[in-house]
């Protein structure tokens, strides 16, 4: 057998293991989903029924979808500018930037829902009301991986030159934050964006400590009263953000130009055979 | 190529003054009183080593520092504290500066969009100026398509499709290999002459300042020690640091008197006549040492033995041993190949003027 033929087995060995070892998981979850009131009772999807029958469920599916479109915003609104405007004016700060980004990795979600109550308190938001208390909340968690993303994807381009190359012909900082860095920095922001949207998506503790019903303590609630739904709603959750991710991916993609769209450009080709 | 840039062709340039601009960076002063003008649609170079201040001059002209003090004004206006954006300059990088999700007709068409140009004058411009530097056939490739002469090229393009007052040039070549380097050079003064745009270029490499400028600027520590024709500044140093920056040289010890400096039995005259008399290292250039075989009578005093021969093309440069010291002698190769490395050969020096440095060690030669 040649090398290659052994090469190709290895990798789809690895490739049904890896798949098993993901995929496993979730058909047992299905598999509970599925089960009916005893070991004797027929499959049955009622506890997929129940989801949209519970009405704090889809309330809290529309909660958790705010939170992610707001936490990726605000963190591209905060970071990128300012990351941006490091690198360029500052580089000095880089360190220090990278240190405070990258903080809320050590920080437990207790201390920070701690620390967080009394400033809030202090500006005088009632956390019962607003979910942007929760949304400043997510901001912070989501600096670490945003950060190592943006960090990225600045790293990939020479971000001093095309600016200056772009302020030399007559571009003020917004068009050259607008129409040169971010479209060269497409691919980091998408998958900073992602990012946040997975760890929105998933997180509960915070949450719940904060008196928040996202899609996490709703599920963690459901749990309490039904776990043949609980598990549904898990599951349920876990498609949906996975689709939501392929979404943002395949229409974040589309935005980069292509190749041969622009090179078929009549006005040019003519151009170009003309000489 | 069939493109004439009529409307560029008739422009002339403006005047650029810098006045008196100083730059200090973290106590380290980069520019220190740099006054130059620059007349219409001329091309100056300014040469030095690195750190000298050069780029960071540009960068003043360009806007992309602030001055510490003194002041830039392009055709009359005083642009100190005006933004990059609002200078009307044209600018070409040494680092490869086209936007990499843009074709390079759309490198071209944002400067023009930016200046409120509409889309049908924009597009004839583009295809105007990509004719001029001979890339119409890549309008429509991005700069990861292009090698790194074209990239330039475009660059070059971009930075002249806004119609810039002024055109800055921040060691565009230094990137490309050589054979590269010599064709865009040359290129970049073709399109300059033919637009006839002010230009400031600047260079660490000498060949190509001499190349391409009409003046050519030597700074150091953050001032400009000699400006003037290439000409000049190669023949008639006017300090000792231009003499050994611009060309080689070699450092022969003498004896300055009476407006003379004697070199090893040679009179030389001097680029100062003015010079004090007494003890002194004369900077002789290589072409003016001339070498004739140890047998042959018009040889000249000095006898020593080749070292090397360094074959430049048409010309060659030969090492010479004299006992105490190495001289450097450059020579048409003809001449060079009748003495190969280890003949004895006698040395002439031409009395051609030279450069005196006193503050030197009498020692290290050439």
């Amino acid at each position: 057998m040649s090398r290659r033929a052994k090469l190709q087995i290895f990798r789809v060995i690895v490739f049904v293991l890896m798949g098993a070892f993901f995929l496993t998981p979730l058909i047992a979850m299905f598999e509970f989903s599925t089960r009916g009131n005893s070991e004797t009772a027929p499959r049955t999807l009622e506890a997929w029924a129940t989801i949209f029958q519970t009405p704090d469920m889809v309330d809290a599916i529309t909660a958790s979808l705010q939170l992610a479109a707001i936490t990726s915003i605000a963190m591209l609104v905060l970071l990128l500018p300012t990351m941006v405007w490091v690198r360029l004016r500052l580089p000095g700060l880089n360190r220090i930037v990278e240190f405070i980004c990258l903080l809320p990795l050590t920080v437990p979600a207790i201390a920070l829902v701690v620390g967080l109550r009394p400033i809030y308190v202090w500006i005088n938001i009632n956390l019962t009301d607003s979910i942007l208390a929760l949304a400043f909340a997510y901001v912070v968690l989501v600096l670490p991986y945003a950060y190592r993303s943006l960090d990225a994807g600045l790293a990939a381009i020479d971000i001093k030159t095309l600016s200056e190359a772009a302020r030399s012909l007559g571009a003020g900082w917004l068009t050259v934050m607008w129409r040169v860095i971010v479209p060269n920095m497409s691919s980091a922001i998408l998958n900073a964006c992602l990012l946040s949207v997975a760890l929105v998506l998933g997180e509960y503790t915070v949450a719940n400590l904060l008196g928040f019903e996202n899609l996490q303590v709703a599920i963690a609630y459901v749990g309490l009263v039904s776990a043949g739904t609980s598990v549904a709603v898990a599951l349920a959750s876990l498609v949906f953000a996975f689709l939501l991710l392929m979404v943002i991916s395949f229409f974040g993609r589309r935005r980069t130009p292509s190749l041969t769209a622009a090179a078929t450009d009549p006005q040019y080709l003519t151009a170009g055979q003309r000489t | 190529m069939s493109t004439t840039p009529t409307e560029t062709r008739s422009r002339s340039g403006v005047e650029v003054r810098l006045e008196d601009l100083r730059k200090v960076y973290s106590g380290v002063t980069a520019l220190d009183g740099l006054s130059l003008t620059i007349g219409q649609g001329e091309l100056v170079a300014l040469l030095g080593p690195s750190g000298c201040g050069k780029t960071t001059a540009l960068r003043l002209v360009a806007g992309l520092e602030e001055a510490n003090g003194g002041r830039v004004v392009i055709g009359g206006q005083d642009v100190t504290n005006l933004g990059a954006n609002k200078r009307q300059i044209g600018m070409v990088f040494q680092a490869y500066s086209l936007f990499p999700h843009m074709t390079a007709a759309q490198n071209l068409e944002f400067g023009m969009q930016l200046h409120k140009v509409d889309v049908e004058e924009r597009r004839r411009r583009a295809l105007e100026m990509l004719d001029l530097v001979g890339l119409s056939p890549h309008a429509n490739k991005y700069a990861s398509q292009m090698s790194g002469g074209q990239q330039q090229r475009v660059a070059l393009a971009r930075a002249l499709a806004i119609q810039p007052k002024v055109l800055l040039l921040d060691e565009p070549l230094s990137a490309l290999d050589a054979r590269v380097r010599a064709r865009l050079r040359d290129e970049i003064r073709r399109v300059q002459l033919e637009v006839g745009i002010t230009t400031l270029f600047v260079t660490h490499d000498q060949e190509e300042a001499l190349a391409i400028a009409d003046r050519v600027g030597v700074m150091n520590k953050g001032r400009i020690e000699q400006l003037g024709p290439p000409t000049a500044i190669y023949s008639r140093p006017a300090t000792p640091f231009v003499a050994e920056f611009v060309g080689l040289t070699n450092r022969l010890s003498g004896n300055v008197r009476n407006g003379e400096v004697e070199v090893r039995g040679a009179r030389l005259p001097l680029v100062k006549p003015d010079t004090a008399d007494g003890p002194a290292i004369a900077l002789i250039r290589p072409e003016a040492v001339s070498l004739a075989s140890d047998g042959d009578a018009s040889g000249g005093p000095l006898v020593g033995t080749v070292i090397a021969v360094s074959f430049l093309g048409a010309t060659s440069r030969v090492t010479v041993d004299l006992g105490d010291v190495v001289v450097l002698a450059q020579m048409p190769t003809s001449q060079a190949s009748d003495n190969p490395a280890g003949s004895r050969v006698r040395l002439t020096l031409r009395p051609d003027p030279v450069l005196i440095a006193r503050d030197e060690k009498p020692a290290a030669e050439a």
